[in-house]
């Protein structure tokens, strides 16, 4: 086919086959981060809710000192939990989007073309991690002007923006499956905010799972938000720790993502039935 | 044809001989939800390069039909050769042969139509040196030249239509289904997307395949209509033969109305409506 011409000709079927899907992935992505670059107050509205809990509930919380953070201070136990709450808030109505494209015709369009299906969801999981990097940025110019004590090791950055990846990426695609499943926005709207608050709340990110009763640090093992927090907080605080060290935090987060991609890539066709 | 075929693989070679003979093929293809019958094992044919125009009252199955021809909608029973290649068993390889332009507006208001023309070229493959001159003519040939940096959210209903058959014509398909193309534009903008059509046929030789309530379209634009009603084909033909077939004086809407048994439509469900107005409201 046309892809062929992409690539050299002593290139093996399977790379040339990797290569294009690889393209059609990013082109799923792309759409979207242009749509972003024409108009971007979304990420001005997303700015809000990091602002408001870093300055109101972080500065209470700090004076409370009724939280056992292990040496730091709340506020820097507290800003990857912030963190990684943005991303989670942001990618859970991520799904919305391909309700709205659904009605509109345009989730058409990519269903006809030959991009497999997995690259049209790992594409939208994608451009949601763009989404969040952004977010990331934020969320350290305020660390800064708050003097939360930060990491700014180019490993620790990096390590940031990975974990910071990877939970978009999974609560996206999550969110994707719940779009597949309602279909319609009314409904999508009603289960965001269910799903939002037990998982933001059954969580280490404001709190330490040893604070949980036994039940809730049952749900706190299995929820991804758990493991994206732990890894943020080691790689992006001066001085925080892992529980369950960086290794199981990614592989959890990889392993919750492979997951979810392969139920979204089952639905996905049927958000137009 | 599109593109490269691999000549030395059986299953193409046996798809390319089938679409020499036709561009779309049934086989006892059929849709059900639930109870209803959507489409009912419909059986027909029609060959390459030729316009055929699908006609019926909402409800009929035709555009349950065009989704399993596409491969949005796996049928029931059946199956349906589109370009050579088995809907069921080759659907990638039959989506890299089709065009598509939906009843609904599928291109994104919140992109350029540059953009919108640049993301369709990298989901069909189209190699990085060819892009821009490809994107470059499809612009041209539907007059969008001037337009391709503006939003297509700023776009007139007649220019969102042509860019979508831009964007489905773009990676050169062998067959290409048009869901109801004019619906919701003014005349004007109706003569200028049938003007194209006939345009894309002579210049590619393409094969279309298009769904239309228009009368007056299907008689001008198409070589062979078929009449679907209940999910069956009540009639099909060459638009003289079906109106020669009623009387001397009979129009394609008496021969609608004949195979049908639909006066005045009743237009549809509620789903049905609303994606219309929808449609006509994103029109303008």
């Amino acid at each position: 086919m046309w892809h062929a011409h992409d690539v050299p000709a002593n290139v093996s079927g399977s790379t040339r086959a990797g290569l294009g899907y690889a393209r059609q992935t990013l082109a799923v992505a792309e759409a979207d981060i242009r749509k972003l670059i024409h108009d971007p107050v979304e990420l001005l509205t997303r700015m809000v809710q990091p602002v408001l809990w870093l300055l109101i509930f972080g500065q209470v919380f700090t004076r409370t000192r009724a939280i056992p953070t292990g040496g730091i201070s709340y506020l820097d136990f507290m800003a990857p939990g912030v963190l990684a709450q943005s991303v989670l808030f942001g990618a859970i109505f991520y799904g919305i989007s391909l309700i709205w494209e659904r009605d509109l015709g345009i989730v058409h369009k990519f269903l006809v073309s030959p991009a497999a299906r997995s690259s049209l969801v790992l594409g939208r999981a994608i451009s949601s991690t763009a989404r969040s990097l952004c977010q990331m940025v934020l969320v350290y110019v305020l660390a800064l002007l708050l003097r939360i004590h930060l990491h700014f090791s180019v490993a620790a950055l990096i390590g940031v923006a990975a974990a910071v990846i990877f939970g978009s990426a999974v609560f996206s695609t999550f969110s994707l499956i719940a779009a597949c499943i309602v279909k319609s926005r009314e409904r999508f709207m009603g289960i965001g905010q269910v799903l939002t608050m037990p998982l933001f709340f059954a969580s280490n990110a404001i709190y330490p799972l040893s604070l949980m009763p036994g039940w809730l640090q049952g749900l706190a093992r299995v929820n991804p938000l758990t493991y994206q927090v732990d890894a943020l907080r080691s790689l992006m605080i001066v001085g925080g720790s892992t529980s369950f060290g960086l290794a199981l935090d990614f592989a959890f987060l990889a392993a919750a993502l492979a997951i979810l991609v392969a139920i979204a890539t089952r639905l996905y066709p049927k958000i137009i039935t | 044809m599109t593109g490269v075929s691999d000549l030395s693989n059986p299953a193409e070679r046996q798809a390319i001989d089938r679409a020499h003979v036709s561009a779309v093929e049934t086989c006892a293809l059929t849709k059900r939800f639930e109870s209803l019958v959507a489409v009912n094992e419909l059986t027909f044919s029609f060959p390459r390069g030729s316009i055929f125009g699908l006609l019926g009252p909402n409800g009929a199955g035709k555009s349950t039909l065009i989704k399993m021809l596409t491969t949005l909608l796996p049928p029931s029973e059946g199956t349906a050769f589109v370009a050579g290649f088995d809907i069921v068993r080759s659907p990638r390889e039959v989506r890299r042969r089709i065009g598509y332009v939906s009843q609904m507006l599928s291109a994104d208001g919140d992109l350029t139509g540059y953009e919108n023309l640049l993301i369709s070229a990298k989901l069909y493959g189209i190699p990085r040196s060819e892009r821009a001159r490809r994107i470059a003519e499809a612009l041209e040939f539907m007059d969008l030249s001037q337009a391709a940096g503006k939003l297509v959210k700023h776009y007139s209903g007649g220019m969102i239509r042509r860019l979508e058959i831009a964007q489905s014509m773009l990676h050169r398909p062998s067959v290409l289904f048009l869901d109801e193309p004019t619906v919701g534009l003014d005349p004007f903008a109706k003569l200028a997307v049938w003007k194209h059509i006939r345009d894309l046929r002579r210049e590619f030789n393409a094969t279309i395949m298009m769904t239309t309530h228009d009368m007056l379209e299907a008689d001008d634009l198409c070589e062979t209509i078929a009449f679907m009603h209940q999910g069956k084909i009540a009639a099909i033909g060459s638009p003289a033969d079906l109106k020669a077939a009623m009387g001397p004086q009979a129009s394609l809407g008496d021969v609608f109305i004949h195979y049908t048994g639909a006066g005045i439509s009743e237009g549809g469900d509620l789903q049905d409506v609303a994606r219309t107005r929808r449609t006509s409201q994103r029109l303008g």
